[in-house]
């Protein structure tokens, strides 16, 4: 792509989402809230530059923005604002 | 399917070179020990840091080609990407015996245990076959009767990786078809053109046998092999893909 930027799967941010949520997050299954279509994380559309400090997950259905997340030393800013809700599976914790 | 492999926090380790083979000209597997290694499912990937002499650090994520069953030696499989930060030491400079950081497994999602059944369809481009490898020894470790067949699209037969194991699987059971875009040896009666439509027909099983798909390879195979698979009237939720682009680096 001429701009540099690269359209990947969600599986790809798994190391990424992976410190954040600290499951695996690409399991995770989400509503989108533009369209409600429901995917895994991991079947979603990824965009990301090399060596930029933040990515954009986009729904495969509609494109619209699930999640932005950008890094910088320090913090991560998480914006979920394409999800009406995630679910994570975390079969360790308690019921 | 998911489980207790993918469930913490993730930490850097310090793997220890075992071996080194050389695959093809460009593409080199790494095969490491690395200490308490949590265990993995096929399909799942590390990324591996690098640091630099003045603190400089780069990481990549590369996909693991070894199968769970293999506990001391994690294998990764690695091409080099000539203006690349990280594949040229791996491919060229590291030794066995050298050590580097990584961590993982990491991912759930890309991922293929003999209990998930099948038949199982795998669709690789280029050094896309390694995840795909991954799953295939995993299935002949567990003498796994589940049907297997691999779609698998090289340059040449030379860029073909893999050659002398896939060649062995095929005799075990594994459909192994392979299509050589560029380059073929005399007498090459395989495909000889890029993965398309008509080719998905003839090789992967029908919509009503209901594979289970794992495409993985550059970005616009992905997308046209994807593609076309619901065309064909496959079930997109049984294709899953992982595409890779120039991040290999």
């Amino acid at each position: 792509m001429s701009d540099g930027s690269l359209m990947l799967d969600g599986n790809a941010a798994a190391g990424v989402l992976q410190e954040v949520f600290v499951s695996d997050a690409t399991t995770a299954r989400g509503a989108c809230a533009s369209c409600g279509t429901i995917g895994e994380v991991g079947s979603q559309r990824l965009y990301m530059a090399p060596q930029s400090p933040g990515l954009v997950l986009r729904c495969h259905g509609c494109e619209g923005v699930l999640l932005v997340l950008v890094r910088r030393p320090g913090h991560v800013r998480l914006g979920l604002q394409g999800f009406t809700w995630l679910e994570i599976a975390q079969p360790d914790a308690p019921a | 399917m998911a489980g207790a492999a993918v469930q913490r926090r993730l930490t850097w380790r310090v793997a220890e070179v075992a071996e080194l083979v050389d695959e093809t000209p460009r593409v080199r597997s790494v095969l490491m020990h690395v200490p308490d290694w949590p265990g993995h499912l096929a399909g799942q990937h590390v990324d591996v840091r690098l640091t630099a002499d003045d603190g400089y650090q780069t990481q990549r994520s590369y996909s693991i080609a070894s199968p769970p069953e293999a506990v001391d030696r994690l294998a990764l499989t690695v091409e080099r990407i000539e203006d690349g930060e990280v594949s040229p030491f791996l491919t060229e400079e590291l030794r066995v015996g050298d050590r580097i950081e990584l961590r993982g497994p990491i991912g759930g999602y890309f991922v293929w245990d003999v209990a998930d059944g099948g038949p199982l369809m795998l669709v690789a481009g280029g050094s896309g076959v390694c995840p795909l490898m991954a799953m295939l020894r995993h299935r002949a470790a567990r003498a796994s009767s589940v049907p297997a067949r691999l779609l698998y699209s090289s340059r040449s037969s030379a860029d073909a990786i893999y050659g002398k194991e896939l060649e062995r699987l095929g005799g075990e059971g594994v459909g192994v078809v392979q299509t050589l875009t560029r380059m073929r040896p005399d007498g090459w009666a395989g495909y000889r053109r890029r993965i398309d439509r008509s080719m998905l027909q003839e090789v992967v099983w029908p919509p009503a046998d209901r594979p289970l798909v794992y495409v993985c390879g550059p970005t616009p195979l992905v997308e046209s092999v994807a593609e076309a698979l619901v065309e064909l009237g496959h079930d997109a939720a049984r294709i899953k893909t992982e595409r890779f682009g120039p991040t290999g680096g």
